[in-house]
C-alpha cells in the first residue's frame, strides 16, 4: 500500500531580500485510500506544500524528507515523481501551445504507465472520461488550456487524474473559482478516483465548500508554514463557523 | 544590437479601410518597381522594408559592391515533356512575372549572367515533381529563374538550397489560364549563407498556386514571395515554415497584391526560434484594391520561442479599398515555451527533451497536414526533429 510520509519539511523561496522560509516543519502521512484535507487562510503555505511536492523549481527544500513508500522523492525530479505515482492537480494550470490535449494525454499516460496504451481501449477510456466530466469531444483537439475558461482548466486537471490514476493526488484548490454545477461534476471525478481505493488524496482548500462532496478522512489546519492542528471530518464544521482566526492571530480566539 | 533583447515578440498589424487611391497611407503601395538597380537607393536600415535585416550581414548584396564569383551550381532535373532551357538574360520572356521591388532583387536582376528558365507545356500534368538543385560552393552569385506552366497544366516544383554561398535571386512563376503549380522552396544552407531574393509569382485566371517556404540554415536568409493575380478566379496559398537558430536572421516578407476581382489568398507562416539573437521576421502585406470586388484572404503568422535571447518581429498589414469582399483578416500571435509549461509536463510524467519536442513537433504539425504533400511532410518532420536534438544536446 502506497504511503506518502512528509517529514519536518522546511521550504524556502527566493524573495528580493534573500531566502524566505515558507514551510516550517510539516509533518503528514498519507495513506493509500485516505483523504486528508488541508485547510488555511490565504499565505499560510498550502500552495507551497502542493508545489513542494511536485518539484517546482521555484521552491527550495532546506530540511525534512519526503518519501513515498520508502522512496526519497525529494531525489527525483519532476518527471520521475509523476512516473513514481505523485500527481499534482494544479491551481493554475498551464497554457502549452502547440500541444493539443489529445496529444498531450496519450503522452503523458504512456509516460507514467511506462508504455503506450493500446489505441483501441485509450480512445474508448478517454472518450468515457470525458463524458463523465461533461467534457465535449471536441476539447481533445484543442491546444493544452489554451483559451480554456476556469471551469474547463478544472475538469482537464481532473481528467487527467481519472486517467494517470496516481498513487497520491495532490489537488491545489481545485474548487477555487468554480460554480456550483461544476464544482459538482468535478467532485464527482475525484470521487471515483477516490473509490477506487487505489489513490491517497491530499486536498487542499481554502474553504469548506468542497467538502460538502468529498468527505475527508482528516483535516488538518495549515498555519504559519505547518500544520497546527488536526482532527476528523469534524475540524472542517467548526472552521465553517469560526473562521481561521483563531490560527492567524497567535492562537488568540474569537473573531 | 543589445544583448538584452527581450523574448518574446514586437507584434504590430494594421487593419486600414476605405477609399484611399490617391494616396497610399501605405509606403509598400508605391514602393517603386524597376529592373534597374540604380533606380533604388542604396539602403541604409531605416526604411520601413529594410528596418529589421542586419545590412552589414549581406556581404554588400545591397550597395553593389559584391561581385560575382560564381561557384553556384544549378542542377534541374524534371520528367518528360517539360522543357528546360538555360537562356542568356537578353531573353523575352524573363520578367513577365513583375519587377524586382528592392535594391538587392534588382541588383540581383541587373547582374545575373544566365538563367535557368522551365516550361511546362499547356495541359501538361506532371506526375513526377521538377527538381531545382541549388548548390552553392562558396562564391557570391546572381541568380535568376523561370517557371512557366501553360494553361491548365500541373506541376510541382522543388527547389532546393545547400551549401554555402551569397546569392541574390529573383523567381518568376507565370501561371496560365486554370494552371496548377504547387512550388517547394527549402533553404537549407550551411551556417554561413547569404540568401536575398524575391519569388514573384503572376497567377493567371483560374489558376491555383501553392507555395511552400521551408528556410532552416543560413546567417541570413531574407525571401520576398509575392502574388499578383493576372486573372479573376486565382488563387494562392502560401505555407512557410522556419526554424531560427542561434545568431541566423531569417526574414519572410510577403505581399499578396489583389488586383483583380474573385480572386483567393490564404497564407500561414510558422517558426520556431531558439538560442541566442536568433531573429525572425515576418511581414505579411495584403492590398486589396478598389477593384477587387469579390477577394477572400487571410494571413497568419505563429511563432514559437524556446529559450531566452530570440527575438521575433510579425507585422500583418491589411489595406483594404472596397467593402464589397468576402472576407479579409489576419492573426499574428507569438508564443513562449517557458519553464512553468515545461514543469506542467513533467509534472505529468514527460521527461524534459519529451516535453520540448511534444511542443514543437505539435505547433509545426497543423501547418505540416495542410501543407498536404507526404513526402514533404516527412523530410519536414525528420528536419525539425534534428533541429530539436541540436539544441537539446
Amino acid at each position: 500500500m502506497a504511503t506518502l510520509e512528509i517529514h519536518d519539511l522546511h521550504v524556502s523561496v527566493e524573495a528580493e531580500n534573500g531566502p524566505r522560509e515558507i514551510l516550517r516543519g510539516v509533518d503528514l502521512t498519507v495513506k493509500q485510500g485516505e483523504t486528508h484535507a488541508i485547510m488555511g487562510p490565504n499565505g499560510s503555505g498550502k500552495s507551497t506544500l502542493a508545489y513542494s511536492l511536485a518539484g517546482h523549481p521555484k521552491y527550495t527544500v532546506t530540511g525534512g524528507t519526503v518519501t513515498l513508500d520508502g522512496e526519497d522523492v525529494l531525489a527525483m525530479s519532476v518527471d520521475e515523481r509523476a512516473r513514481a505515482g505523485v500527481f499534482l492537480a494544479m491551481q493554475y494550470p498551464v497554457e502549452v501551445p502547440g500541444v493539443s490535449v489529445s496529444n498531450f494525454l496519450r503522452t503523458s499516460a504512456t509516460a507514467v504507465r511506462g508504455e503506450a496504451p493500446k489505441l483501441r481501449t485509450w480512445v474508448k477510456e478517454v472518450k468515457e472520461a470525458m463524458e463523465h466530466l461533461q467534457i465535449d469531444p471536441s476539447f481533445a483537439e484543442r491546444n493544452v488550456n489554451e483559451g480554456f475558461s476556469g471551469g474547463e482548466k478544472k475538469r482537464h486537471e481532473i481528467l487527467q487524474l481519472e486517467l494517470l490514476k496516481p498513487a497520491i493526488a495532490i489537488l491545489d484548490e481545485t474548487d477555487s473559482g468554480l460554480d456550483v454545477d461544476a464544482l459538482r461534476v468535478v467532485s464527482e471525478g475525484v470521487n471515483r478516483v477516490r473509490e477506487t481505493g487505489q489513490v491517497g488524496t491530499l486536498l487542499i482548500t481554502h474553504y469548506t465548500r468542497i467538502l460538502r462532496y468529498i468527505k475527508p478522512d482528516y483535516v488538518h489546519v495549515f498555519a504559519a508554514g505547518r500544520i497546527v492542528e488536526s482532527g476528523g471530518a469534524e475540524l472542517a464544521d467548526k472552521l465553517e463557523n469560526e473562521g481561521y482566526a483563531a490560527y492567524v492571530k497567535g492562537g488568540a480566539s474569537g473573531e | 544590437m543589445a544583448d538584452n533583447i527581450p523574448a518574446g515578440s514586437t507584434t504590430e498589424g494594421a487593419i486600414q479601410v476605405g477609399q484611399q487611391a490617391q494616396q497610399p497611407a501605405d509606403a509598400r503601395v508605391s514602393a517603386p518597381a524597376s529592373y534597374d538597380v540604380a533606380d533604388f537607393p542604396v539602403p541604409h536600415g531605416r526604411e520601413e522594408d529594410w528596418r529589421f535585416t542586419p545590412l552589414e550581414r549581406l556581404r554588400g548584396l545591397h550597395d553593389g559592391t559584391a561581385e560575382a564569383t560564381g561557384g553556384l551550381r544549378v542542377d534541374v532535373t524534371a520528367p518528360e515533356g517539360v522543357i528546360v532551357e538555360t537562356v542568356d538574360r537578353g531573353d523575352a520572356r524573363l520578367g513577365r512575372a513583375g519587377k524586382p521591388v528592392d535594391r538587392v532583387a534588382a541588383q540581383a536582376y541587373s547582374s545575373f549572367e544566365k538563367a535557368s528558365v522551365v516550361t511546362v507545356p499547356k495541359d501538361a500534368v506532371l506526375t513526377e515533381p521538377v527538381r531545382i538543385a541549388v548548390h552553392g560552393e562558396g562564391g557570391v552569385a546572381y541568380g535568376h529563374t523561370q517557371i512557366e506552366v501553360g494553361a491548365f497544366a500541373e506541376a510541382v516544383v522543388v527547389i532546393d538550397h545547400t551549401g554555402d554561398a551569397t546569392l541574390a535571386a529573383n523567381v518568376e512563376y507565370v501561371l496560365g489560364d486554370g494552371a496548377k503549380l504547387t512550388v517547394v522552396s527549402v533553404q537549407d544552407w550551411d551556417r554561413d549563407a547569404v540568401h536575398v531574393a524575391q519569388h514573384t509569382a503572376l497567377v493567371g485566371r483560374d489558376a491555383t498556386f501553392k507555395s511552400v517556404v521551408v528556410t532552416f540554415g543560413g546567417d541570413v536568409v531574407r525571401l520576398h514571395p509575392r502574388v499578383i493575380y493576372g486573372g479573376p478566379g486565382g488563387e494562392a496559398e502560401l505555407y512557410g515554415l522556419y526554424f531560427t537558430d542561434n545568431g541566423q536572421h531569417q526574414e519572410h516578407r510577403l505581399f499578396i497584391d489583389h488586383d483583380t476581382p474573385h480572386c483567393r489568398s490564404n497564407v500561414a507562416y510558422k517558426g520556431a526560434l531558439q538560442g541566442k539573437d536568433a531573429h525572425a521576421v515576418w511581414i505579411g502585406d495584403v492590398l486589396i484594391r478598389a477593384v477587387a470586388e469579390g477577394t477572400d484572404t487571410y494571413e497568419l503568422n505563429r511563432n514559437l520561442v524556446l529559450t531566452d535571447g530570440a527575438r521575433v518581429d510579425s507585422v500583418p498589414n491589411l489595406e483594404i479599398e472596397t467593402g464589397e469582399i468576402v472576407g479579409a483578416g489576419h492573426a499574428s500571435a507569438t508564443g513562449r515555451f517557458d519553464d512553468e509549461q515545461l514543469f506542467y509536463l513533467m509534472a505529468r510524467g514527460i521527461p524534459h527533451d519529451e516535453a520540448r519536442r511534444l511542443v514543437v513537433r505539435g505547433f509545426f504539425a497543423e501547418l505540416v497536414q495542410q501543407i498536404g504533400m507526404a513526402d514533404l511532410e516527412e523530410r519536414l518532420l525528420a528536419k525539425i526533429e534534428q533541429e530539436l536534438e541540436a539544441s537539446v544536446s
